[in-house]
């Protein structure tokens, strides 16, 4: 077979020594073509964009190549340069422009800016922003996306670092994504279906005026790439490598992979900070600006991002089908999403064209989206944001009323019915899977922490402990901290247990934090953005040590996958109930509640929970279709009968009476 | 920067000695003679790599054509393997189907 060459794989002329020819405007970024490199790359306010080349590693260029004005596409300028060995190569662009930011134009030809397009950055030391070409070729194999129906998943948020870096990790690549690979019969054993991993793209580690870290990642500096140093094969440059594995891996294993994306900010900060990309590139058009030029700070980070501006639209959505398509990512949690339905001058939009295209984009049609649905200037959309039938939520209204009925507030039983049936006062015409429930996240106090500190304690993230939420909704069950109390302790045990189990046996998706299942501890920082140490790595010594609250949590895990009702049905399949059957009490000084969730044949759970501090005989309404109730779990029973594994439930003995203990949740089952 | 390669084919086996750099501007030379010993029907490919004092990204990515390229079912083993390449020939997954001694 002889293989046609294409005519164009030719120079036509040399720039600064090199061969090249006028490249193609699409696609955009630097892509491999036969013989050379294809460099686009566009700006709506430039006058001038010249390639700039470097041999890895040396900080002066090994050439500067101007873009002739005939390699000029509308604002797209391209160009292919030949014999270039990709996998020592460094660039980046020196673009030229007005400087006049009092109309928003940061042009400054001394900074050599990174490709938003890039695939790769170098990662780290002085050049970590320079681009470099990736080969993105990968042996997928027969790779196929889990497809999990959205209300079946499990979520379970980590960070890639976090998650191994502890040397109790015991894995051979600690930190990385590779280290994560070997963490899959972890999640397999505890069950759940999807991980969600916190910011993977590169940013800047070093965003940080406080304490010179910043650990979490929201803090974009390439959108594309994933992040070199979250890979053991970094050094070599084979991130982009390391992270497809992953992700194949977890597909083998039947687990769905969300990624955190970051499209609410940059890490090029106000007129204060860096000038990495964007701003000198194209300011005005990236960043909402004030009339007089100045950044609007809607993240609380320095800047926002334009997002409805439509060339930054189109950067978002160029990003979001590459991580879908390139990368078989199967969904993305955006990070403060209502900036996402932001105009240009910042007010909210009624039909927010980036959420539009998102939600009935071709490429992403199968894959989750799920918001964040508020942002750091008070836009709180959690029930309004505008979804297209396509977007689910976090949903923090979930997150509160839990939290404060497990710590004994008066007055939310009503609504915790409601949340625990998928909050349809919000979501009534969009189905369960529209709201991602949750206790704890990444934002906040861990499971442990939420049961052991009424107060954060953040002295150690430098800001005198003003930063992180006042309003935790937490309780420390009589000590503050650290004790050896017995009764604190056995107290706190059983919250913990409380809230997974009301978690998940709620319909909705749940998500859980990494390390609650095994009582992992922030000692009591609930905003450790800025550690990257043991205070926020996973200290795998938890499993043995919390080896109790694992089995119960697999269990609950394990007994939510066998029971469709809990993750779904219509209005009807739910029945409330309190000390008597068939009568909730939804008085404001009530602290009890039941539900039985009826599917059907042995799909017929029994719910209660009860935050009072004494215990509660409830009434029994009578097991469905002749069967009889067993018991799944009782929180205030001892490890490990305080869950069983399902399908193994014994029966109980009384089967019109069911004694729910001080602050205690029980589940029965029909057999 | 220099790269050199040889080839010995006894029965259905294939060895390459390589020595040297392999990475982009070298691996096509490889895939080459990868192919040529496709074409000679063999079904087991042994690699010598203890000579070889580098090898890219672009040169992991031959691991996969020729494992494409070979029959279903022939062996990959790679003799001399360097322990750090070993461990990202690992840790990228390109290990599949591949011995390693």
């Amino acid at each position: 077979m002889t293989i046609l060459e294409p005519i164009d794989a030719y120079p036509t002329r040399r720039i600064a020594g090199y061969p090249v020819r006028a490249g193609r405007s699409l696609p955009f970024g630097a892509t491999r073509v036969p013989g050379g490199v294809n460099f686009s790359v566009y700006s709506n306010h430039a006058t001038s964009v010249t390639l700039v080349l470097y041999r890895e590693g040396e900080a002066e260029p090994m050439a500067e190549l101007p873009f002739p004005e005939s390699f000029r596409v509308g604002s797209v300028h391209a160009m292919t340069v030949f014999g270039l060995d990709v996998e020592r190569l460094e660039y980046g662009y020196r673009v030229d422009g007005p400087r006049l930011p009092w109309q928003g134009h940061r042009f400054d030809p001394d900074a050599v800016l990174s490709d938003p397009y890039a695939r790769m950055l170098t990662g780290h030391g002085p050049y970590r922003h320079r681009s470099r070409v990736a080969l993105d070729d990968f042996d997928w194999e027969e790779d196929r996306a889990p497809h999990l129906p959205h209300e079946d998943l499990v979520i379970y948020e980590l960070h890639v670092r976090g998650f191994t870096r502890h040397p109790s990790s015991g894995v051979s690549a600690p930190g990385t994504y590779a280290g994560l690979v070997e963490k899959i019969p972890y999640l397999r054993e505890l069950g759940v279906n999807c991980v969600e991993l916190m910011p993977v793209s590169e940013f800047d580690e070093t965003d940080n005026v406080f304490t010179g870290v910043n650990y979490w990642g929201y803090s974009p500096v390439g959108f594309f790439a994933p992040k070199a140093s979250y890979a053991a094969t970094g050094r070599e440059h084979m991130q982009v490598d390391e992270f497809k594995h992953l992700v194949k891996e977890l597909h083998k294993a039947g687990i769905e992979v969300l990624l955190d994306v970051v499209f609410n900010h940059t890490a090029e900060g106000d007129e204060r900070g860096p000038s990495i990309s964007f701003k000198g590139l194209d300011n005005a058009t990236y960043y909402m600006l004030t009339p007089d030029g100045h950044y609007y700070n809607f993240s609380g980070t320095g800047n926002t991002l334009n997002c409805n501006h439509p060339v930054v639209r189109g950067f978002v959505l160029d990003c979001l089908r590459y991580w879908a398509a390139e990368c078989h990512v199967d969904g993305f949690r955006f990070d403060l999403a209502a900036i996402l339905g932001r105009g240009a001058d910042g007010g909210p939009l009624h039909n927010p064209p980036l959420l539009e295209s998102l939600a009935y984009d071709p490429i992403l049609r199968d894959r989750k989206l799920i918001a964040e649905a508020w942002d750091a200037a008070g836009l709180y959309q959690v029930g309004s944001f505008p979804h297209y039938s396509r977007w689910s939520e976090w949903n923090g209204r979930y997150r509160d009323t839990v939290r404060r009925h497990l710590k004994g507030d008066l007055g939310v039983t009503g609504e915790l019915a409601t949340r625990m049936v998928g909050s349809p006062d919000m979501y009534s015409r969009r189905g369960t899977a529209a709201t991602v429930n949750f206790v704890t996240s990444h934002d906040g106090f861990t499971l442990r922490d939420l049961v052991s500190y009424d107060h954060k304690h953040n002295e150690a993230n430098g800001e005198g402990n003003r930063d992180g939420d006042d309003n935790g909704n937490s309780w420390n069950c009589g000590q503050e901290g650290e004790t050896d109390d017995p009764a604190v302790l056995a107290l706190r045990a059983r919250q913990q247990r409380n809230a997974l189990l009301i978690l998940l046996a709620s319909r909705g998706v749940p998500m859980l934090l990494a390390g609650d299942e095994i009582g992992r501890t922030q000692l009591g920082n609930n905003n450790a953005y800025c550690h990257d140490g043991p205070l926020t790595w996973l200290d795998w010594r938890l499993r043995e040590e919390n080896a109790d609250l694992f089995r119960f949590t697999r269990r609950a895990i394990a007994f939510r996958r066998a029971h469709p009702v809990l993750r779904g049905g219509s209005p009807g399949s739910v029945h409330w109930h309190g000390v008597r059957a068939w009568s909730p009490d939804w008085s404001a000084h009530s602290r009890v509640l039941a539900a039985t969730f009826d599917g059907g044949g042995d799909d017929c759970v029994y719910v209660a929970t009860n935050s009072h501090w004494e215990s509660h005989t409830l009434e029994l309404p009578e097991p469905p279709r002749g069967q009889t109730w067993h018991l799944f779990a009782d929180t205030a029973a001892a490890p490990p009968m305080d869950a069983f594994e399902p399908g193994s439930e014994p029966p109980l003995a009384n089967q019109s009476q069911l004694t729910v203990g001080p602050r205690s949740v029980a589940i029965l089952v029909t057999h | 920067m220099s790269f050199t390669m040889k080839m010995n084919v006894e029965g259905d086996t294939a060895t390459i000695r390589l020595a040297g750099e392999l990475d982009g501007s070298s691996a096509p030379d490889l895939n080459d003679l990868v192919t040529q010993a496709v074409g000679r029907q063999v079904g087991r490919l042994v690699l010598l790599l203890d000579e070889l004092t580098y090898m890219s990204s672009a040169g992991v990515r031959c691991l996969v054509f020729a494992h494409q390229k070979l029959p279903r079912g022939s062996q990959i083993t790679l003799v001399g393997t360097k322990p750090e390449v070993a461990e990202t020939i690992r840790l990228t997954g390109f290990d599949r189907s591949i011995v390693m001694r």
